[in-house]
């Protein structure tokens, strides 16, 4: 009976490390599914990228308030871990507050400090909630984000909340319990916060104060095991992809747009720059159809969206009215990924998989009408805190509409052949291209 | 192709204007400092013939060695590549460098941002490699050199101005303040949009867009920017595109705003600070 707990505790450990592991290789699968594309140049630009904006999060504080609250609950997330390895290390060993016995005094500074955190996390979570649930800022309420996606951020947020207040009360407790000079609850002095809480507890018996403590400790190791597992199935996700995800960002200027290979070998034969050796590289297509077209990175990128919506408010058309929403055009790619991993993993292939559901470019997902309204701006781009790339998904698509299915508008046909007869894009005869230099004088 | 003469008539300014051709330079064996790439719009388009011709006004008076390729240029292939049309875009590229490389192009200048974009970042790879810059950045390195003073007045002196960031220079290419510095360089009262730099918004026509009708929606881009612009209360909205500048010049129109509100390009106000127009 003694080891019970411990136990308990390593089988919840296992089975959570078992769940990442599984969903981790399945995302990691699905990232596969993708084209190859090197990102592998330049690695001291990539670090330093990724250390200024997903370490430094530069971009988060384009809006200095939210900037200061999101990076708030980042500190908190990422160094209250350390309270979390010493729960681990506990739980595993059978001991208690093993960290207070090394670190003595500063062991009291340490957890005050976690507490801070804590409240601060807490308190940025309830701002937020405010934000999304109260406020109505607008690119929460995007068609987009029905359903699913705002139940993710509710449940993500509720979930913070409580697992700081479980920190709170578990020290509360904890401190009454050493007070009352409970066995093996080490002595460490009260804490920042949770001293505030320790009057309503003072009353209580022992027994209810150890029940109080021990349900807020395991409540609190508990919640982060399954919260661990519930953000590999979330947008949350970012919290881990969005390091990976900058360090693989673009580091080209962002008016680039790749050349075409493929292409490449094509208008070369055409224009007898090159001969037809037969060792011409099959094409499978020209352009993105779904998502096994598309980039590793795109796909990356997709996983790495957190559904902020800062794309899609500065979007041109999509402020505008037009149905063009670079954000919708990420969760697309991540609901169509999911699909085909789905089907991938009950034993199908990935050809079968693609001609299963709606493909990415459909009507019920990414339309013809949304990569028609794109002004290529780079707003989203820009916008993006993590370096996610929409502009690049939307452009293969186009390349998909134009090279395979030539379906681009009748007016953009018209434009292309005037390029093609007139060397404009415009009908003017070639010969008065200098016209112009006629005016110079007068 | 027939390629017309020189054009070299005498003004009333007693300067005389004149336009070098790439084919007659390279004719007598030389290569001029500067390629000066006018682009579909600066050569057919009527408002924007005016920005070619004030640039070569102002790179005749600094005395800069330049040619224009006249009826050798063609499209860059920028708006079909963009439109998905990668084929089309390779043929005219290919076209376009043969040309360059033919006349030992080593360096261009250009007013169209979408030109600049893709002749500087996308053409090396098919074998272009040029030192690529565009007017509002080759403006401000004459008037870093002292060689642009735009001592002479003219209309655009203590007027309010507003520059809109055109995507393909800010965002694309991150030029943010070659052409507020040559705007800061008039006696003028140079003031921002709420929405500028990197948060610019987009005239509405770049990507192709200015080939074709907009999707459904509830407004105009190119409505939405000139009230950003209107708001500032400037009279004079500086532009760095000829996408934008008919973009912005129809959203003027649309306002019913052409009697007090002026779309202008930076060439034609430096030339006008100049005494050249």
């Amino acid at each position: 009976m003694k080891f019970l707990p411990q136990v308990a505790f390593l089988i919840a450990l296992g089975v959570t490390a078992y769940l990442i592991y599984r969903r981790v290789s399945r995302i990691s699968a699905n990232i596969k599914l993708g084209r190859s594309l090197d990102r592998t140049d330049n690695p001291s630009a990539r670090w330093k990228t990724m250390l200024r904006i997903a370490f430094g999060q530069q971009k988060m504080f384009d809006k200095p308030l939210v900037g200061i609250l999101h990076f708030l609950v980042y500190a908190g997330f990422v160094l209250i871990n350390i309270e979390v390895l010493e729960i681990i290390i506990d739980g595993i060993t059978g001991t208690h507050r093993i960290f207070a016995g090394l670190l003595g005094g500063f062991y009291t500074i340490l957890i005050s400090f976690f507490e801070f955190l804590a409240v601060g996390v807490l308190l940025a979570c309830v701002i937020f909630l405010i934000r999304r649930h109260l406020l109505k800022v607008p690119r929460f309420s995007n068609p987009e984000m029905k359903g699913w996606p705002a139940l993710d951020a509710t449940v993500i947020l509720v979930v913070e909340i409580t697992l700081m207040a479980a920190i709170l009360l578990m020290n509360a407790a904890d401190t009454v319990l050493q007070a009352k000079g409970a066995a093996h609850y080490p002595q460490t002095g009260a804490f920042l916060f949770s001293q505030m809480f320790t009057p309503m507890l003072e009353g209580l018996s022992m027994n209810a104060l150890v029940v109080i403590e021990r349900v807020g400790w395991w409540f609190h190791i508990l919640g982060i095991f399954a919260f661990a597992v519930y953000v590999t199935y979330s947008k949350h996700l970012h919290i881990a992809l969005a390091f990976p995800n900058t360090y693989f960002s673009n580091l080209q200027p962002k008016g680039y747009m790749d050349n075409m290979e493929s292409v490449t070998n094509e208008v070369q034969l055409a224009l007898g720059l090159k001969e037809d050796d037969g060792n011409m590289p099959e094409i499978d297509r020209f352009g993105a159809k779904d998502i096994n077209d598309l980039t590793w990175k795109n796909l990356m990128d997709a996983y790495s969206c957190t559904e902020c919506g800062r794309c899609t408010s500065n979007c041109p058309a999509n402020i505008t009215g037009k149905k063009l929403s670079p954000r919708k055009v990420m969760m697309d790619t991540r609901d169509r990924m999911e699909e085909i991993g789905e089907y991938i993993a009950k034993g199908g292939e990935l050809d079968k998989a693609l001609t299963e559901g709606h493909g990415l470019y459909s009507d019920e997902r990414i339309s013809k009408e949304e990569l028609m309204a794109c002004t290529t701006c780079n707003a989203c781009t820009d916008a993006c805190p993590i370096n996610i790339d929409p502009l690049s998904i939307i452009l293969q698509m186009r390349r998909y509409i134009a090279l395979e299915e030539a379906d681009t508008p009748q007016s953009w046909n018209s434009m292309f052949t005037n390029i093609e007869n007139n060397m404009a894009p415009w009908q003017f005869s070639p010969t008065d291209r200098f016209n112009w230099a006629e005016n110079l004088n007068d | 192709m027939d390629i017309k003469p020189v054009l070299n008539v005498k003004k009333m300014s007693e300067m005389t204007y004149k336009v070098p051709l790439m084919a007659d330079l390279a004719a007598e064996g030389k290569t001029p400092e500067v390629l000066f790439w006018v682009g579909c719009a600066g050569s057919f388009d009527d408002r924007y013939k005016k920005v070619t011709i004030a640039m070569v006004k102002i790179l005749n008076k600094v005395g800069i060695d330049f040619a224009v390729l006249g009826t050798e240029e063609s499209c860059t292939g920028d708006p079909a590549k963009r439109a998905g049309r990668e084929d089309l875009f390779q043929m005219q590229a290919i076209g376009n460098i043969e040309l360059l490389n033919a006349y030992n192009i080593k360096k261009i200048v250009t007013a169209c941002p979408h030109c600049f974009n893709i002749l500087k970042n996308e053409y090396k790879e098919l074998g272009g490699d040029y030192d690529v810059i565009h007017h509002s950045t080759f403006l401000q390195q004459l008037i870093d050199a002292g060689k642009v003073k735009m001592t002479e007045g003219g209309e655009f002196k203590g007027k309010k101005i507003t520059y809109h960031d055109s995507c393909y220079l800010g965002r694309a290419n991150d030029i943010y303040e070659a052409p507020r510095k040559v705007l800061e360089q008039l006696d003028a009262d140079l003031v921002e949009m709420k929405r500028c730099r990197t948060k610019g918004l987009c005239c509405g026509a770049g990507g192709a867009q200015m080939f074709k009708d907009a999707e459904k929606g509830k407004k105009e881009i190119n409505v939405e920017r000139i009230e950003d612009a209107l708001e500032t209360g400037a009279n004079v909205v500086a532009a760095a595109c000829p996408f934008c500048m008919t973009m912005m010049t129809d959203g003027v129109k649309s306002k019913e705003r052409e009697h007090d509100v002026k779309v202008f390009d930076l060439a034609e106000i430096v030339a006008d600070a100049e005494g050249l127009s």
